[in-house]
């Protein structure tokens, strides 16, 4: 009997000492301390062609962290298709990495929840101060007129990518520089199971990236200047319209490509499928893929006419990874002088060498290896013709049913249905539907 | 439980003997007290755990459905707005985009899911009752049967992502390459086939279940039954209708409330063969709610769908529990006098 009231009551206080600990893990309204002074989580965004590289390239750079500064970092590099997922989760329960990095585009959705760090005048100066950034990288820290949620830490831009061998098959000798041009090329190329141009049609994301850059060169915006959706204007319905005809109305991109969603058009490009993609930093992914780096070319990517530039010339998005520390971080202290060594000069050279990126630090961007053909183009589309994608709280939802439209236009393109113009502007109208009533 | 209660007693008795100089009268009640709590505390690890698995994240997922918890409150979101019943009204307003896609996933979830468990339970049924006798090589196709069942759900959805794909997909290949069946390739994933996808996936992935269960089921059934059935002159057919299925009934009953509430409910399939935004063919209310908070983080208005949803569940469980227990009265009230006249009259005309 003894053993059974004592088994009974061992269960009881066993049960009752797992609720408590489940019930009391998170303090979410923390606001930062410096309790554990030794040790950070870092969770990195899957830069490298897969988990394993980032891990390869940064660990030797964590590991000159702690010999400096004695201070143990964790590292977990999130897959892409995680990453928002996780940080909301975290954002939640209080139970994040200390710092983080995140998709620059989302820097005012998370802003807005008030779990990151405000990069105030103070705190850019323990880091080196604000001016040691390139103006568009921090354009794309977080909405106009408050502090930035987040620091730039690698620069991307988009380009045009073309197989050498293809475009001289085809009688190519320069690459397109406008859309009708890149059309006209693709129309020659797209035959005998080879395509003109590749796309991920069933990826959100990078639907919302060129249809972003198109709605930019119709003169139009998918937010008004106070910050509501505006979808179904004349241009963003043109914008939209005009990407998926690529499939649908001028053929030069592979109907397959509309169920794509995990970088299969970069196979395709690399096997010689597709002589064309729209990417931004494809080189350190070719050269995984087998490619050599003689094999393909790199133009900015197309305008309507002319040359690249501002406003209707916008050929990129400035695209990009920001690093942020969690607000309720034990470790503050350790969290900003993390964020000051990976933003560096000398750790900007070597993490955007590795990657392939445009390093957003001045000082670093003097390098010769951002000075070759693959990263110059680069560069130079950061520098005169990318624009930020729009800073308001909505960016991510806008990203998701926006995205999620063009996929669905993709999918009747592919499967031979009519895309007109009536039907863009009803699929954008619903996308609009969908945002967040205030 | 009984087992414990009735040890208890001796228990008790020598722990009184043993701590004498207490007076007998007041010591009694804290004893029989223990001794009718001791069950209920022995079950109080189970009972909270359950609690706090089960109960509170629903109680949670209740209260955050009549919240304002957009990203602007997330963070602490025991202090988000409250704003009634808005979310509800939001959802169930079927002249708003909002409460329209909900209602069309779910009239899609709802002919999904009636295909899915009625392919599901045919397909058990006919394999379970194919392998009841014996034959060489009969423990293997168990075995292989199976299969598809204990299989990692991820493993084997993004296997049948991959063989759905358009352009180097396996069933392209067979159906368009080999048999020459369709003009083109089709796709799969993306479009209206995505439902024909889905369901394949589904049925593939459930049927296993539904033989496992009737196969144990079969098991039950007197052969007697079967002898006296063949005796009587009842062939397959009518052995099957006649005894199977009637035998199968209780086993069934629960089998489909079970297949439904799993397919209703999935996630993961449609999850991994479309990844966050399933195409509006396949669009399953689970993935739905999923998408209408985490996508658009708006969790007051997933909360409040997922609500609904848990209320439609109920009541349909209910309702089926309540209805098949009325119809198994009723058939046993009917059915059992049969029974004992048949036996009777088997006695009389043996004796």
């Amino acid at each position: 009997m003894r053993s059974i009231r004592a088994a009974a009551v061992g269960a009881v206080v066993l049960s009752l000492a797992l609720a408590a600990t489940a019930c009391g893990g998170g303090s979410s309204s923390g606001g930062g301390s410096n309790d554990s002074p030794k040790e950070l989580t870092y969770w990195a965004s899957n830069q490298g062609a897969g988990v394993e590289v980032d891990k390869k390239v940064l660990q030797p750079e964590l590991d000159k962290f702690e010999k400096e500064t004695g201070i143990k970092v964790k590292l977990e590099v999130v897959p892409w298709s995680d990453l928002l997922n996780r940080i909301l989760t975290a954002t939640t329960s209080g139970q994040g990495p200390d710092v983080l990095n995140i998709g620059n585009t989302w820097s005012a959705s998370l802003q807005a929840t008030g779990a990151l760090l405000p990069w105030d005048a103070q705190n850019f100066e323990k880091i080196g101060g604000k001016d040691r950034f390139v103006a568009s990288a921090l354009g794309s820290t977080g909405a106009q007129g408050q502090d930035p949620a987040a620091v730039p830490l690698y620069s991307m831009a988009y380009a045009l990518y073309y197989n050498k061998r293809m475009f001289a098959d085809a009688g190519v000798t320069e690459p397109p520089a406008t859309w009708d041009e890149l059309v006209e090329v693709g129309k020659r190329i797209s035959k005998d199971g080879k395509w003109g141009l590749g796309a991920e049609g069933s990826n959100p994301s990078n639907n919302i990236h060129q249809v972003f850059v198109l709605a930019k060169q119709h003169g139009a915006d998918f937010f008004t200047a106070d910050g509501k959706p505006d979808f179904t204007s004349d241009g963003a319905v043109a914008a939209v319209k005009q990407y998926v005809d690529l499939m649908a109305r001028d053929k030069v991109v592979a109907p397959g490509n509309a169920e794509y969603a995990q970088n299969q058009s970069l196979s395709d490009f690399a096997k010689g499928r597709t002589a064309m993609v729209l990417w931004q930093t494809a080189s350190a992914t070719f050269a995984s893929m087998g490619m050599k780096d003689d094999e393909w070319g790199v133009a900015p990517a197309p305008v309507p006419s002319g040359t690249p530039g501002a406003g209707r010339a916008t050929n990129s998005m400035v695209a990009g990874i920001n690093m942020a520390v969690f607000k309720n971080t034990d470790n503050l202290d350790g969290a900003t002088e993390f964020v000051k060594f990976m933003t560096s000069d000398a750790e900007q050279r070597i993490l955007n060498k590795a990657y392939g990126s445009i390093p957003p630090v001045k000082g670093a961007q003097s390098d010769p290896a951002f000075h070759t053909r693959g990263t110059s183009v680069l560069r130079e589309t950061l520098a005169t013709s990318a624009a930020a994608l729009p800073q308001v709280p909505d960016e991510s939802q806008f990203e998701t049913a926006v995205g999620t439209a063009v996929k669905e236009l993709f999918a009747d393109a592919a499967n031979g249905r009519e895309v007109t113009t009536g039907s863009v502007a009803e699929k954008l109208a619903k996308a609009q539907q969908q945002m967040p009533h205030k | 439980m009984t087992t414990t209660t009735a040890s208890a007693q001796p228990g008790e008795r020598t722990d009184g003997r043993s701590s004498p100089g207490t007076a007998r009268g007041p010591r009694r009640r804290p004893g029989r007290i223990r001794r009718i709590g001791l069950p209920y505390l022995l079950l109080l690890p189970a009972l909270l755990l359950e609690l706090l698995v089960h109960l509170v994240p629903m109680v949670l997922g209740i209260a955050m459905s009549f919240k304002e918890l957009t990203q602007f409150s997330l963070r602490d979101w025991t202090a988000a707005p409250w704003n009634g019943l808005d979310n509800f009204t939001l959802s169930v307003d079927f002249d708003a985009p909002v409460g329209e896609a909900l209602l069309h996933s779910f009239l899609i979830t709802c002919a999904f899911t009636v295909l899915s468990v009625g392919l599901c339970w045919l397909i058990g049924t006919a394999a379970a009752i194919c392998m009841q006798d014996a034959f060489r090589g009969r423990g293997l196709l168990r075995a292989l049967f199976l299969v598809p069942y204990a299989l990692p759900v991820y493993a084997a959805v993004i296997t049948w992502a991959f063989m759905f794909q358009h352009d180097n997909g396996l069933v392209n290949h067979v159906l368009h390459d080999q048999l020459g069946l369709t003009d083109k390739p089709s796709f799969w994933l993306i479009g209206d086939n995505s439902f024909v996808a889905l369901l394949v996936v589904s049925v593939w992935k459930g049927w296993p279940f539904a033989f496992l269960i009737v196969m144990a089921g079969l098991q039950n059934i007197p052969k007697e039954l079967y002898e006296a059935a063949a005796l009587d002159g009842a062939g397959v057919r009518q052995q099957i209708r006649r005894i199977t299925l009637p035998s199968l009934r209780p086993v069934n009953q629960v089998l489909v409330l079970v297949l439904f509430l799993w397919t209703f409910n999935d996630f993961n399939t449609p999850f991994v063969l479309f990844g966050k935004a399933a195409p509006e063919a396949a669009d399953l209310i689970s993935v739905h709610i999923y998408q209408s908070s985490f996508v658009t983080w708006n969790f007051g208005t997933g909360s409040a769908m997922s609500v609904l949803l848990l209320l439609f569940l109920l009541l349909v469980t209910g309702a089926y529990l309540f209805l098949t227990s009325r119809a198994t009265r009723a058939s046993r009230a009917t059915g059992a006098p049969r029974t004992r006249r048949n036996t009777s009259e088997r006695k009389t005309a043996d004796g």
